[in-house]
C-alpha cells in the first residue's frame, strides 16, 4: 500500500476561513430560498443560519482541541453540502406546506454533536480494531433489526426502518460504519495471510477458498438484505464496500475479479426472478414509455426529475424559483434533481466537485496513515461516501437503476445524516493521526506489513 | 423584489458556490504538487515556534543491534548478523532460522527492522512468543539485552 508525507502544518485557521466561505454559501441559500417564497419571510434564514454556523463552530473548536492536524477541508465541504441541502429541503417545505427541514435542523444537530462525541471519544482510530468482530456482529444486528416483526415498519417496499416512539431509524445506515470497521479490522490482520497463501493460474493468484470465506458471508449479507429487506441500494453499498477495501489491501484485480462475478451471478439472478428488481430495471431502460409513466411505481419520479433538470439549463431557474415539488420525493430520493433545476448544470457539477473533493480527501488520509487499519478504515468510509453518491447521482440521472440510497449530507432523513457525519469525524481523526508529527523515533505505527519481505510460496502448518 | 436583482442574486449564488470550490482546490495546492516546489521537509522557525511538538525528534545515541544470538534451545550459541533484512523463525523449511523444536509453529514470529530498532512480532504461533515475561500480542520493540523466547529457542539481540 502506497504512502505519502507532507510536512505537519496544523492548518486549523485555513479552515476557518473555508468555513465561513461554506457557511456564506449555506447562508446565502437560505436566503434565496425565503426570500423567493411569496410571503418573503426570512425569520427561518435567522434561525437556520444561525444554528448552523453553531454547529460548524463547535465542530472547528473540537478539531483545533482534539485533532490539530486534521485535514482542513473536509469540515467546511460538509458543512456547505448539509446546508445546501437544508434550504433545498426547507425550500420543498415552503412549497408544499410540510415541516421537513425543522426535523432535518434537528437532526443535524444530533448529528453533529454526535460526531463531536466521536472525536472525542475516540482520538486514535487504532482502538477501534479492538472491536473487529464486534463490529462485525453489530452490523448483522443492525441490519437484522427491521426484521423484528412490531419493530420494523415496511416503507415504500423496502423493509428497513425501525420505529422507536415517534422517531423511525434505518440502522442498515450505520451498519456501513460498523461493517467498515469489520473489513478493515479483519483485512489489516489476514492480509499477509491472504497475499501469500493460493495457487497461481496465469498472471491470476487465486485465494484459498478459506481466505474466501468472508468475502462469502459478505457477498451473502449483500444477497440477504437484497432478498428479504428489499433494498437495493445498500445491497450494492455493501459488496462493493467489500471488494473495494479487499482490492485496497492487497492489490490483487483478481479479487476484484471473482467479486464482479459475483456481482454478475447475483444480478442477473435478481432481475430474472425479483420483481422489484425487475421493475427497476423496466423503469430505468424504458422510462419514456407512456404505459411505464402511468404505471404505478413506475418512471413518473424519474421523468419528472429529468424534465425538471432540463428545465433548469445551464443557469438553473434559480433557488425558489422553480417548481422541484412536483416531483415525488423531491427533498430526499430526488434531491439531487431538485437542484439540478434550481441552480442548473452549473451548480449541480459545483455540488459534485464537492463531493469528489471530499472524498479524495478521504482517500488522502488513507494515504498519509501510517497503519494498514487506518488506511483501510479510511479508503473504505471515503468510498462508502462515495458509492453513495454514484448509485443516486447516477439513478437520477437514468445512468443506472434508480435505486433509493440518500444523497450524503443533503437528502431528508436523519440516520443517513448521523451516519454520514460519524464518517466525516472519523475521517478528520484518521487524518489527524496521518497528518501529525511522529513522536520519537518511529512512528505510531504498531505494524509494519513488508509482504515482499517473506517469500514463502505456501504457508503449512501456521 | 424585481427580476433584475433576483437574477443578479441567482447568478451571486452561483458564483459563491464556485468560488468555495476554487479556495478548497487552491487549498489542497500543497497536496497536489508533489515535485521539487512542494514545501516538505523541516518547518519553519515560525511553525516551530507556534507548535513545539514538530521538532525534529533527537536522533538516538542508542547503538543499532548488529547481531541476534541463540542463548538457550537447540540451536544455543549460535549468531545471526542482522543486516537490514527480516528474520522470519519457524519449523517450516523456509524459515530464515529454522528451529527443530517441537514447541514452535511452522511460521513461528518475524523479527524485522523499522527506524533504528528492531521488532518482534508472533506470526499467530500456537505456543505464543514472550519477549522477557510477557507474551506478545502485536509488534513489539526489542532492545538489545532483552529475551526473546520462541518455544525451547531463547533469543538476544546484541549491540
Amino acid at each position: 500500500m502506497s504512502e505519502l508525507h507532507t510536512a505537519p502544518v496544523p492548518r486549523r485557521n485555513l479552515e476557518l476561513v473555508l468555513l465561513l466561505l461554506a457557511l456564506s454559501v449555506g447562508a446565502a441559500a437560505f436566503f434565496l430560498v425565503g426570500s423567493s417564497s411569496d410571503a418573503n419571510d426570512n425569520t427561518d434564514f435567522f434561525v437556520q443560519t444561525g444554528i448552523l454556523a453553531g454547529l460548524a463552530l463547535l465542530m472547528h473548536i473540537m478539531l483545533r482541541i482534539f485533532a490539530k492536524y486534521a485535514d482542513p477541508v473536509i469540515l467546511p465541504i460538509t458543512v456547505a453540502l448539509n446546508s445546501l441541502g437544508l434550504a433545498m429541503i426547507h425550500r420543498i417545505d415552503l412549497a408544499k406546506t410540510t415541516d421537513q427541514s425543522m426535523r432535518q435542523l434537528l437532526w443535524t444537530t444530533i448529528a453533529v454533536i454526535i460526531a463531536a462525541v466521536v472525536l472525542w471519544a475516540i482520538r486514535d482510530h487504532r482502538m477501534l480494531r479492538r472491536f473487529t468482530y464486534i463490529a462485525l456482529l453489530a452490523s448483522i444486528i443492525l441490519l437484522l433489526l427491521p426484521m423484528i416483526p412490531g419493530f420494523g415498519v415496511t416503507i415504500n417496499g423496502a423493509r428497513i426502518w425501525v420505529r422507536l416512539g415517534p422517531f423511525s431509524m434505518q440502522p442498515g445506515e450505520l451498519a456501513k460504519i460498523t461493517l467498515s470497521i469489520f473489513f478493515a479490522g479483519y483485512l489489516s490482520s489476514n492480509r499477509d495471510l491472504i497475499l501469500m497463501a493460493g495457487r497461481k493460474l496465469g498472471p491470476l493468484q487465486l485465494p484459498r477458498l478459506r481466505d474466501m470465506a468472508p468475502m462469502v458471508v459478505a457477498w451473502v449479507l449483500s444477497i440477504g438484505v437484497l432478498v428479504v429487506q428489499r433494498d437495493l441500494g445498500s445491497s450494492i453499498l455493501f459488496f462493493g464496500l467489500f471488494i473495494v477495501m479487499i482490492y485496497v489491501a492487497t492489490a490483487r484485480i483478481s479479487w476484484v475479479l471473482i467479486g464482479l462475478l459475483m456481482v454478475a451471478a447475483g444480478g442477473v439472478f435478481a432481475a430474472m426472478t425479483m420483481s422489484h428488481v425487475t421493475r427497476r430495471i423496466d423503469v430505468w431502460l424504458n422510462a419514456f414509455s407512456p404505459e411505464i409513466y402511468q404505471a404505478r411505481g413506475g418512471s413518473m419520479q424519474i421523468v419528472e426529475g429529468l424534465f425538471g433538470m432540463a428545465d433548469g439549463g445551464l443557469f438553473g431557474t434559480g433557488l425558489g424559483q422553480g417548481s422541484p415539488y412536483r416531483v415525488p420525493l423531491a427533498n430526499s430520493d430526488m434531491i439531487i434533481a431538485s437542484f439540478g433545476e434550481e441552480i442548473g448544470l452549473i451548480g449541480l457539477s459545483a455540488i459534485v466537485l464537492l463531493y469528489m473533493l471530499l472524498i479524495s480527501r478521504g482517500l488522502r488520509a488513507a494515504l498519509g496513515s501510517r497503519d494498514t487499519f487506518g488506511k483501510l478504515l479510511a479508503a473504505g468510509l471515503s468510498f462508502t461516501l462515495g458509492l453513495q453518491c454514484i448509485v443516486i447521482i447516477g439513478g437520477v440521472s437514468r445512468l443506472i437503476p434508480l435505486t433509493g440510497l440518500a444523497t450524503p449530507f443533503m437528502a431528508a432523513g436523519g440516520s443517513s445524516l448521523l451516519a454520514n457525519w460519524i464518517i466525516v469525524a472519523l475521517l478528520l481523526m484518521i487524518s489527524h493521526n496521518s497528518r501529525r508529527p511522529m513522536l520519537g523515533g518511529v512512528g505510531p505505527t504498531d505494524e509494519v506489513a513488508t509482504p515482499g519481505a517473506i517469500t514463502t510460496k505456501a504457508v503449512k502448518n501456521v | 423584489m424585481n427580476d433584475l436583482v433576483l437574477s443578479l442574486f441567482r447568478l451571486g449564488f452561483l458564483v459563491l458556490i464556485w468560488l468555495l470550490v476554487l479556495s478548497i482546490v487552491g487549498a489542497m495546492r500543497r497536496d497536489l504538487a508533489i515535485g521539487a516546489r512542494a514545501r516538505t521537509g523541516a518547518p519553519s522557525a515560525r511553525a516551530l515556534k507556534k507548535n513545539p511538538e514538530l521538532a525534529e525528534p533527537e536522533v538516538s545515541t542508542r547503538k543499532a543491534a548488529s547481531t541476534l544470538h541463540i542463548v538457550e534451545g537447540p540451536l544455543a550459541g549460535r549468531s545471526i548478523p542482522l543486516q537490514g533484512e527480516p528474520i522470519m523463525f519457524g519449523r517450516a523449511q523456509d524459515a530464515t532460522v529454522v528451529l527443530e523444536d517441537d514447541y514452535a509453529s511452522g511460521r513461528h514470529a518475524r523479527l524485522f527492522p523499522q527506524g533504528s530498532r528492531w521488532f518482534i512480532e508472533d506470526l499467530g504461533s500456537t505456543n505464543g512468543t514472550f519477549v522477557g515475561d510477557s507474551q506478545l500480542t502485536r509488534a513489539q520493540p526489542v532492545e538489545p539485552g532483552q529475551r526473546i523466547r520462541i518455544g525451547k529457542t531463547v533469543l538476544e539481540l546484541k549491540a
